[in-house]
């Protein structure tokens, strides 16, 4: 039973290893980018008739970009691209589970410390082009110096559970069936992948939710400091 | 007993009691955060949406505890550091 998708080797030459998890990487990507190609490619104005496809593209942007703007209203658009991307990759690569033989790159701890490691970049970058460099590493100090360890201490922690949740939510599916495959090999393990595609949508949907909170934290630290 | 059968019992004792021990105050922590949730929305209908997403938030921060634990008794079932030393000590094994 392989852990990770990490263990598994597709293709080496040399010290050049393929291993399964940036396969289905670039598996998700150009799935990704090839779908909105096709569907922007030519997009229909406000009077003319839509077609299917870019009718669906609209709800998803749309439904995205409400749950940015509840949490972070003055933001607008900002956050859309980056909060969006994130949402949208780990959903497809976690949904995508149900084409046999797939193995969710989410299920490997490199990629979601990848995606924690953006948005721990991602936070003091908006943060500080917010509110300019000084004013974003003032935080640190209040209310006075000394909780400047537990303010450093919690931002790495927050970004180490990010990660680690996603991980184990995802290896945790893919254990469950395949002990369940050597217990109750019919029935059993079909009812748990689907508990799994429930599972992945409500991570990504944290995932993307939580990188939205930390933004919106960073960027409205200082209207909060004034009221 | 040798050191590898030592070794051996501790890492799934202590798998065992990690999971265990570990799944019980999430458990207890989520199913308070959902009674009080359920409570709000029943009094306050219209702030459904707000109650729910923060709900989830909080339900993945407290969810997050148990999936510590697994990750630990994951990593001392199926990929233990210390078993891997034991063995490599092991005479003639």
């Amino acid at each position: 039973m392989h852990l990770t998708p990490d263990h598994i080797v597709l293709w080496q030459s040399g010290w050049l290893h393929l291993n399964a998890t940036i396969a289905y990487t670039w598996g998700v990507m150009l799935l990704l980018v090839l779908v909105s190609w096709l569907v922007t490619r030519r997009l229909a104005d406000a009077g003319q008739a839509r077609s299917r496809w870019q009718n669906m593209l609209e709800v998803i942007v749309q439904a995205i970009r409400g749950q940015i703007r509840e949490i972070c209203p003055e933001g607008g658009d900002t956050y859309l691209p980056f909060a969006g991307t994130l949402f949208l990759y780990i959903a497809v690569s976690n949904v995508l589970e149900i084409v046999p033989g797939w193995h969710a790159p989410t299920g490997s701890l490199s990629t979601t410390a990848a995606l924690a490691i953006s948005v721990g970049v991602a936070v003091p970058v908006f943060g500080i082009e917010r509110q300019g460099l000084v004013e974003y590493l003032r935080h640190y100090l209040k209310p006075t110096f000394i909780m400047l360890p537990f303010h450093l201490m919690s931002e790495t922690t927050r970004n180490l559970a990010l990660a680690v949740r996603l991980f184990g939510n995802i290896m945790s599916g893919t254990m469950i069936v395949g002990v369940l495959l050597a217990i109750a090999p019919l029935f059993a393990p079909v009812l748990m992948q689907l508990l799994g595609l429930l599972v992945g949508l409500i991570q990504a949907y944290i995932f993307a939710i939580l990188a939205m909170v930390y933004i919106a934290a960073a960027v409205q630290r200082r209207q909060e400091g004034v009221h | 007993m040798d050191n590898v059968t030592v070794v051996g019992i501790v890492s799934i004792a202590a798998a065992a009691l990690c999971m265990a021990i570990g799944s019980i105050a999430p458990a207890m922590g989520e199913a308070k955060a959902v009674a009080q949730a359920l409570g709000s929305i029943a009094q306050q209908p219209d702030e459904a949406g707000t109650i729910s997403r923060t709900l989830f938030i909080g339900l993945a921060m407290i969810e997050s505890i148990a999936i510590y634990c697994f990750v630990i008794s994951v990593i001392l079932i199926f990929a233990n550091p210390f078993w891997n030393h034991v063995v490599a000590l092991k005479p003639g094994g």
